[in-house]
This record gives structure tokens, sequence and C-alpha cells, in this order.
């Protein structure tokens, strides 16, 4: 069981609020992606959880259990850290082996989980090495092995993978989402990266400034964006959004185009602009536009390849079923 | 950046550096070669430096006259005891100031340090009637808790800067894998920490070998740690420079082996957080 409520929870560093009371329900079993700039405070909100920050006012609610001023120690919880946070003085099976050693747990129970985990993680040869004998995704291996090996009732990820390079992010992202399915344990899990939220959650909670913007699953984020700033955080590149007279024609104070739903065209379109750069991915291009009279630049995003060089004129027209519209308010608008 | 060190400058740097060690060195080289002399040389004038008939006598003189192995016994228990009397107050100490700051943890940290800026003798009379008042006088048990007490601010300082370099997320990945304080303490800060505990606790043994204002004025005869051994051969007797010497070495001795052997510890000790 991992059902994890959150009631009304706030905190305050002094004076200064970082999260307004807040409700959030993350259900058993569900893979939670707490995602927003760096500063929402979302790291708090994971570190509340954990008990490793005291909540100023608010319940946090474990299993149906209160578990507001429970230690972090007795929530049944397991952490995986950015940093890792392995303990430098203890070989591998020994950071494998620590929470259950605390759990008092019988020697040979901790043994085979020991090799359970280590052979899940291709660890096995490496189990008698310090941490600093191993590279960065096999430490971040390590720190999950860590976790995993006392059954917590949920995983808590505070951006896991932002110390791995950009190859072995994407393998580890691989990794967490097959031991998800497997282990079929709740999990939250913090980033900054979109991209992680999109792919690995069931559920994204976007944050700003200790605020949800919104909770949905990653496809509902991205059709139907509750106001501008999930629109422009949700997607890569990210989502053009116009304001001013030509949203009002289309009847709408604000109107956000995704990159992806616009056509282009050498001769004619609704909006002309000069290419800026282009970026030749050879799957796909991006092309940045300028001098459009819409914004300072307009992203477009084609499938393939296709000839644009910096100067040249576009002329660019948006799939109108495919229009975001907002308020005054920046909210959506059906 | 690397500087490109010339041969020339290599060989001034080398014989500069000789220089200094052995003007520091010199006081203790030449209570060495005293020990070793007649009391007729050791006063000679002009002062002879090797050339002298070398004897053991003063040794013997001591050894007979006092009970060395008493004094030294003291001077173990009392340095060990008071060393690790303040490590074990030192180290939640330490603890709390590094991973629970509170706005005022820097000035609690002056402050202990501003105490050893008061003149021992200040304290001489209040600490001495409470030494009577209590019956520890001239007891092992009382030179220990002074002791303890006066090398508190700089186990407690040293022990905070090591622990300062600790990340706080091993500490709170413990307490997520279930340890409780006293677990987080004995299994994750404290071994985390060997090498910075390590020195201070040379550091502070060597201080408290060395402390005589206290060891001097609070024991008579059962407690008199070395100190009280050398200050028993000085002036009252008249001119005993050679016994003396003897006295000296003998007293210095075992720290100074302690000394040598650690160095490599102590250095990167009193320097650890220099570079980082």
């Amino acid at each position: 069981m991992g059902r994890i409520v959150l009631e009304k929870v706030q905190k305050k560093f002094g004076e200064v609020e970082v999260i307004p009371p807040l409700d959030l329900t993350i259900e058993d079993g569900e893979f939670t992606v707490f995602v927003g700039p760096s500063g929402c405070g979302k790291s708090t909100l994971l570190r509340l959880i954990a008990g490793l920050e005291d909540t100023t006012s608010g319940r946090i609610v474990i299993d149906d259990a209160d578990a507001t001023e429970v230690p972090p120690a007795k929530r049944g919880l397991a952490m995986v850290f950015q940093s890792y946070a392995l303990y430098p003085h203890m070989s591998v099976r020994k950071n494998i082996a620590f929470p259950m050693k605390m759990a008092k747990m019988p020697e040979d129970e901790q043994n085979r989980r020991i090799e359970a985990a280590a052979k899940a993680l291709n660890l096995t040869d490496y189990l008698d090495r310090k941490p600093g004998q191993l590279s960065g995704g096999q430490r971040q291996r390590v720190a999950i092995g860590r976790s995993i090996v006392r059954e917590p009732s949920a995983f808590l990820f505070d951006e896991p993978l932002s110390n791995l390079d950009a190859a072995l992010r994407v393998g580890m992202r691989l990794e967490i989402s097959e031991l998800h399915e497997r282990l079929k344990t709740t999990m939250i899990y913090v980033t900054h990266d979109q991209v992680e939220a999109m792919t690995m959650a069931d559920k994204i909670v976007v944050l700003r400034a200790g605020h949800i913007e919104q909770v949905g699953s990653p496809l509902e984020l991205y059709h139907k964006p509750r106001n501008e700033f999930v629109a422009g955080f949700i997607g890569s590149p990210k989502m053009n959004i116009i304001h001013g007279e030509e949203a009002q024609k289309l009847g709408a104070s604000g109107v956000g185009i995704r990159p992806e739903h616009i056509d282009v065209s050498k001769t004619d379109g609704m909006w002309k602009g000069r290419v800026g750069v282009a970026e030749h991915l050879g799957s796909d291009t991006f092309i940045h536009v300028h001098d459009t009279g819409l914004t300072d630049m307009i992203t477009v995003r084609i499938t393939g390849d296709i000839e644009a060089r910096h100067g040249d004129t576009i002329y660019l027209t948006p799939q109108m079923d495919q229009l975001h519209k907002f308020d005054q308010q920046g909210l959506r608008v059906e | 950046m690397a500087r490109a060190v010339t041969q020339k400058r290599k060989i001034i740097n080398t014989t500069a550096a000789w220089a200094v060690g052995l003007l520091i060195f010199f006081p203790i080289l030449w209570t060495i070669l005293t020990s070793f002399k007649t009391e007729a040389v050791a006063i000679a004038d002009p002062p002879v430096f090797l050339g002298f008939d070398w004897t053991l006598e003063n040794y013997a003189t001591v050894l007979e006259r006092s009970d060395y192995a008493r004094f030294l016994w003291n001077s173990i228990i009392i340095a060990g005891g008071s060393t690790v009397l303040g490590i074990i107050i030192a180290i939640p100490a330490a603890w709390s100031m590094a991973f629970v700051p509170s706005k005022r943890t820097k000035d609690i940290l002056l402050w202990m340090l501003s105490t050893k800026m008061l003149p021992a003798v200040g304290v001489l009379y209040p600490i001495y009637l409470i030494f009577i008042k209590m019956g520890i006088l001239d007891t092992k048990i009382g030179l220990m808790i002074v002791l303890m007490l006066i090398n508190l601010p700089i186990i407690v300082w040293m022990l905070y800067t090591y622990f300062k370099e600790i990340p706080g997320e091993i500490l709170e990945a413990a307490r997520m894998d279930g340890a409780s304080l006293k677990e987080e303490v004995v299994h994750i800060l404290t071994p985390m920490a060997i090498p910075g505990i390590a020195s201070t606790l040379l550091l502070n043994v060597i201080l408290a070998w060395n402390e005589a204002f206290w060891t001097l004025n609070l024991t008579a005869a059962k407690a008199a740690p070395l100190t009280a051994f050398i200050a028993s051969y000085s002036s009252p007797e008249g001119l005993f420079y050679a016994k003396l010497s003897a006295a000296s070495t003998m007293a210095i001795a075992p720290i100074l082996i302690l000394g040598w052997f650690s160095q490599k510890q102590l250095v990167s000790g009193l320097t650890f957080g220099a570079v980082k």
C-alpha cells in the first residue's frame, strides 16, 4: 500500500511561504511526477512527504494514518537523492544492506534481498566495491538498490538523473519505468525536466511558486493545459503563445499553438516571417521564425528535413483545430 | 597553476626550509644535548655544542631520585582521559552546530573560542576553591576535567569544521533508511569523520600532555604528571641544567615519538578544509 494524501499542507521558512496550503492525493501504485521550474517548491514538497522537513501546518496522511509528526525513519518510505547520498565508507553490499540492518532483518534474508537487487540492477560484480570506485550510473543504481530492498510503501526520487550525462539519463529513465512496472509501488518523482515528466508519469503535478498549476496525465496536460503557464511548460519545443491583435482575431486574449501544429510554406500562408536559426535533427527540423509581428520568435517543428536558410522568407499557417485559447487571466477557454 | 621551479630556486627553498626548521627545533635539540653533559659542561661559557664527553649520569640520577613511571602514568591518564571525555562531549555539540545550525551558531562558536583568550590565571582562584570544595585537588579526575574544559572549544571547533564537510544528504539518506539519531551518529557520521576525529584526538593529547599551568597549580604529589616532574628539577635546587634537561627530554620523548609517527595525520588534520 502506498496512498499519500496531503491536506492543506503548508510550509514556511521563517516568514517566507514556500508552499501555500495545498491539497493533493497520490493513489497507491501511481507514478506521480512533480515538475516545475527551479525554486517552485517541488523538492520541498517531496521533503515534506519524506519527513525531512516539518510542515508548518496541515496534515500528511500515509495509508490512512496521520504521518505529519512521524519521523522519516518510521514513514515506510524510501528516497533516492540527486547526489546519490551513498555511504562512502561502506561497500556496495553494505550500502544496500543498511536499511535492512536498521530494520534488524535476519542476515540470510538480507543476503537474499541483496543478491536479488544486485541481479536486477546489474550490480552483482560490484558488490564489494566502495561507491568511490563506481561510475555515476552505477552509483545511482546502488542508491536505487538501497531503496528497494526494504520494500517501502512508496519511493521518493529527488531529481535522481540530473547528475548523469544525457545518454545515461535516457537509459536510467527506462530502468526506473521498468522498475515501476515490475513493483507496482507508488513512486513520487521530482524533476525540472518536462521530458522526464511526460515519459515516466501516470500523473503529473505542475508546480509554480508552491502552487499546483495543474494535475493530470501527460496527455491531458499536453492537449488541455489549464493555463498559459502549463501550456508553455509542457511540450518541447515550447508552445508559441500569441497575445494582442492577432490573438483577438482568433477570438481570445491569448492563443497558444504548438510548434508541431504549424504548417509552413514558401509561397503563401496566414503569417509571414523570416527564418532565423534552423535546427536540423534529421528526423525533425525546428525553425525559429522572426519578424512575424506576433511575438519575438515563433518556433515551428516539421517532420523530416526541409531546406530553410537563415534570412529566407517563410509563411506559417496554424492548424485551426489545434489552437489553445486563453482568457485575460491566462486561463483556458474552450 | 604550476609555477616553473628552477634548480637554483629549489636549492634556496630547501636551504631556507631547513634553516627555519632547525631554528624552531633548536631549543629541543639543545635540551637533548645538555641532558648528556655533566653539570659543569652544561653551564660552560662559551657553550659547548658537540665536543664533550657524553654521559648518562643525569638520567641515572633523575631516575633514581624521582619515580618517572608514576609521572608518566599520570600524564598518560590525564591527557588520554581528558581527550576521550572531550570527544564524547564535543561530537554531539559539533553535530548539532554543523547539521541543525541556528541563527546564533556562529556566535556560539566564536564565544567558545573567546574563552581561550582569557588568561588562565584569571580563573585560578575560583577553580582552586571549587577544587578544594569538591575534594578533587591533586586528583587525576580533577585534572582530566579541567584540561578537558580548557581544550573543549578547540575540539568542538575542529570537529565542527570536519562535520561541515560531510554532505547533509548522506545523513538524510540514513534517516530515510530507518536510522535513529544514535545509529546515524554511530554508523554514518563517526566513521565518515574518522580522519578528522583522529587528528583532533592527537592534537588534543599533545595539548593536554604539555599543559603546565593547571597541572602545576592543581597538583601536589599524587596526581602530578610529567610537567611537575620537570618543574621539580628547576630553580630551587640551584643550577642543575643537565638534570633539568634530562627530565625534560624524558617528559617530551613519548609525545615526540607519538607526534613523529602520526605527523601525516596531524598535518592533513590541521590543514583540512584549507584546500577544497
